[in-house]
């Protein structure tokens, strides 16, 4: 099947090459922190995760998203998702290398990466983390081509895809539950030790993801043969708008309970982000960006005529996709740090090579996802054809 | 048509694969150097295991020595042919670098030469370095 | 027909292929051509033992300057990196300008509000406010760190000591995250530039690596105080927590003691003399 992606138009190698320029000029990047370590970053003592983990926070999100296209179509039959479903899949397949690219570039000694799979440590957090997300992974990565190459090859699936994609559906709530255990379970910083951290890491992955593939329907629709569908995207818009507003409404929860209890560990957090910390206020406009943004796409989409434009749907998804990168990709991590455990303020910005880096890895993501989006489309183009 | 192409990647990929070898052909090779005893060692006379077994396994023995020094706050290694040893690389005059004082003649000839490269000295110092 | 078959002996040659080259690896790990069987290790002779290492910190001993004396003595001897110190351009040329956020350190002096934010009394006796409080790793009985650590990098010691593992750690800063107390530090950089004089009885650290406060167990094994200890005129004495005899519990039952953030559960081992 993979012959398919060495056939492609102009456009498509253009865009091609230029992802593969994206990823040369951060491996290039990356030659110098591998060499002289993370110090080319933002990150500092009391800052020690930055733009790496938080979007690798929010991509795991992305990758858990998928799973609102494969539960209505496998557990509820829903026919209209039976084009998209392979494309929810995918988007896992491509959120999921990103992230795994995101841990192996934060790490200080990359090559001893397999450490932790040569001393397994069953009590940490990091460990379930490692293996819900390869296993995720793996489970798309099968079934999605198993299930692509038999439509191209007009038979029913094998038998044996069926089990695993109703085994990927708790993986999908897995990755990224055990993903906000990582930050909830820690008891020195208020902002994550939350319990609702999990219920709102996946209310925004499950709007931040459809919304994603949204956008990504539009872009198949312009750019090859192949239909998604006016319905499936009808019906991932009315999914994307009830996860945002849950999202908002768990956000309200823990606004309600820092201020009301007043609890001056849980509280500064949140302080620094909507308002500002003994004046610091670096990331005060990018929150109220976020909440702005996510707050007017749920509006848009909560009223029906507004939902249904042809022509807003693809802005209001880029609003939600973007809030909540901003969310849980700049506040999320940063505020979880600012103030340090001694109530210290040091604040963080991502430098040029660590954005560099970052942008190489997302270029890299989408290559694979162009790649597979460009075999599901064309399998579906030929067997319709 | 095609078979012209397959026959010429065919070549390009066998004379690619034994690339390694064309290179030992055009460069000389050394012959190995041979580690040496020098100072303290040189009279000695006694290592945590022979000299065969050393040059095979130093590399596992220094990394059951760290786990257990760093893990297990064992310090003292009593090998099995009597003889006590400080389970340090550099530290102590019953060290390693102790009684092999030289590191250059002892560690780094042979690491070059068989382009290892361990990064044992990133953080380990060589006492002669410092002086 | 044909081309199933090709590629199913593909796919049993390339299977076969990963078997065969395991070979040699599965071979030299169930082998016991080590020798080393039958030696024994053990602690040195004259070790300080104990079954749960502790700490106290008298505040009223604790002048400016002798804090100074304890954080140079404990950095000094752990070859700790100073930010500070100008680098000698010849031996280690283009060394790029710090960033003074990404320092490393063991143990350091902190005001109390900060060194014990969950104590913010609006009223304060004034002297807290100058006194310099001397804060480092808790080696905390429930340490999160330990806990958080995906590869045993970071361990607890039976005796209680927590311990980096600077060989095994990959960077991954999970414990940072995890640590309440800010005690550890990342190596965000090649540490060497910045050290002045490289204390040889101890290692230096490599990029990429955490490290904290090891409560000197390099010392102790020797028999020897810690350098904090050393250097404290008698205000910081580490002992046995749970050895009733002890000179440390002798101070703690009798002298009112606070911990740092005692309401997490982490059951720090430092205590303070208020």
């Amino acid at each position: 099947m993979l012959e398919i992606a060495i056939k492609g138009s102009k456009n498509y190698w253009l865009w091609i090459v230029f992802l593969l320029a994206v990823i040369g000029a951060g491996a290039i990047v990356y030659i110098d922190q591998f060499t002289n370590g993370l110090m080319i970053t933002g990150m500092s003592r009391d800052v020690s995760w930055g733009f790496y983990i938080a979007n690798f926070t929010y991509l795991v999100g992305v990758a858990a998203g998928g799973v609102m296209v494969v539960i209505p179509f496998y557990l509820h039959d829903y026919e209209k998702f039976h084009r998209i479903t392979i494309l929810g899949e995918f988007l896992a397949v491509g959120a999921l290398i990103m992230c795994l690219l995101f841990i192996v570039v934060d790490l200080g000694q990359p090559i001893r990466m397999l450490n932790v799979l040569l001393y397994p440590s069953p009590k940490s957090i990091l460990f379930y983390d490692m293996l819900v997300l390869n296993g995720y992974l793996f489970l798309n990565i099968v079934v999605g081509w198993k299930v692509l190459e038999a439509e191209r090859n007009q038979v029913e699936p094998v038998w044996w895809t069926k089990p695993l994609v109703y085994l990927s559906i708790p993986f999908a709530i897995g990755i990224h539950t055990v993903t906000a255990y990582l930050y909830c379970g820690l008891p020195g910083r208020g902002f994550w030790l939350t319990a609702i951290l999990a219920p709102r890491f996946l209310a925004s992955a499950f709007a931040a993801g459809p919304a994603f593939l949204i956008i990504l329907c539009y872009i198949i629709k312009k750019f090859t043969k192949f239909d998604p569908g006016w319905d499936a995207m009808q019906t991932l818009s009315k999914i994307v708008c009830y996860a945002i507003i849950a999202n908002l409404f768990f956000f309200l929860c823990e606004v309600f309970v820092v201020y009301y209890s007043n609890i001056p560990g849980h509280k500064a957090h949140i302080q620094y982000l909507l308002f500002g910390y003994h004046g610091y206020t670096q990331l005060v406009p990018w929150m109220w960006t976020s909440l702005t943004l996510m707050g007017t796409g749920a509006v848009f989409l909560l009223i029906p005529q507004l939902r249904n434009n042809k022509t807003l749907l693809p802005v209001t998804c880029a609003m939600i996709v973007i809030g909540a990168w901003i969310d849980k990709g700049l506040g999320m991590i940063s505020g979880g740090f600012v103030p340090s455990p001694l109530h210290h303020v040091t604040e963080y910005a991502p430098t040029g090579p660590e954005i560099t880096i970052t942008l190489a890895v997302y270029a890299t993501g989408f290559l694979v996802l162009t790649i597979l989006y460009k075999l599901a489309t064309q399998v579906k183009e030929e067997v319709r054809g | 048509m095609n078979k012209n192409y397959i026959i010429t990647g065919l070549v390009v990929f066998v004379l690619a694969v034994l690339s390694p070898f064309w290179f030992n052909i055009v460069t000389t090779t050394q012959a190995m150097p041979e580690a040496e005893l020098l100072g303290k060692s040189k009279t000695e006379k006694k290592c945590v295991l022979d000299k065969y077994e050393m040059r095979a396994n130093h590399m596992s023995l220094l990394d059951e020595w760290r786990d257990a020094v760093v893990r297990d706050a064992d310090r003292q290694y009593k090998s099995a042919n009597g003889h006590s040893f400080n389970m340090s690389l550099s530290t102590g005059e019953n060290s390693c670098l102790g009684c092999h004082e030289d590191k250059a003649k002892f560690c780094d000839s042979c690491h070059t030469y068989a382009s290892v490269d361990p990064y044992c000295w990133e953080c380990h110092t060589n006492p002669k370095e410092i002086k | 027909m044909m081309k199933k078959s090709k590629r199913s002996f593909l796919k049993v040659a390339g299977i076969a292929a990963i078997g065969l080259g395991a070979f040699p690896a599965i071979h030299f790990a169930s082998s016991d051509s080590h020798g080393t069987a039958h030696a024994v290790k053990s602690p040195n002779e004259g070790a300080l033992l104990a079954h749960r290492w502790g700490m106290v910190i008298d505040t009223n001993k604790i002048t400016d300057e002798v804090a100074e004396n304890i954080v140079t003595a404990c950095h000094k001897a752990h070859n700790v990196p100073d930010f500070n110190f100008e680098v000698d351009e010849e031996k280690y040329p283009n060394t790029r300008p710090v960033n003074h956020k990404q320092e490393v350190k063991w143990i350091w002096e902190e005001g109390f509000h900060y060194a014990f934010p969950d104590k913010e009394d609006e009223f304060l006796a004034e002297r807290f406010h100058d006194l310099p409080f001397l804060v480092t790793c808790n080696h905390c009985k429930n340490a999160p760190c330990v806990k958080a650590c995906p590869t045993g990098a970071t361990f607890k010691r039976e005796d209680g000591i927590v311990l980096m593992d600077f060989h095994r750690c990959i960077g991954c800063r999970f414990c940072m995250a995890a640590c309440p107390y800010g005690s550890r530090s990342f190596n965000f950089r090649d540490p060497r530039p910045f050290i002045e004089e490289t204390d040889l009885k101890f290692p230096t650290r490599s990029k990429g690596v955490v490290e904290k406060c090891n409560l000197c167990a390099e010392r102790l094994t020797k028999g020897e105080q810690p350098h904090c200890v050393e250097a404290s005129e008698g205000a910081i004495v580490v002992g046995d927590l749970e050895d009733p005899e002890s000179e440390i519990r002798v101070l703690l039952n009798e002298h009112y003691t606070i911990r740092r953030k005692q309401s997490l559960g982490t059951e720090p081992s430092v205590y303070y003399i208020m």
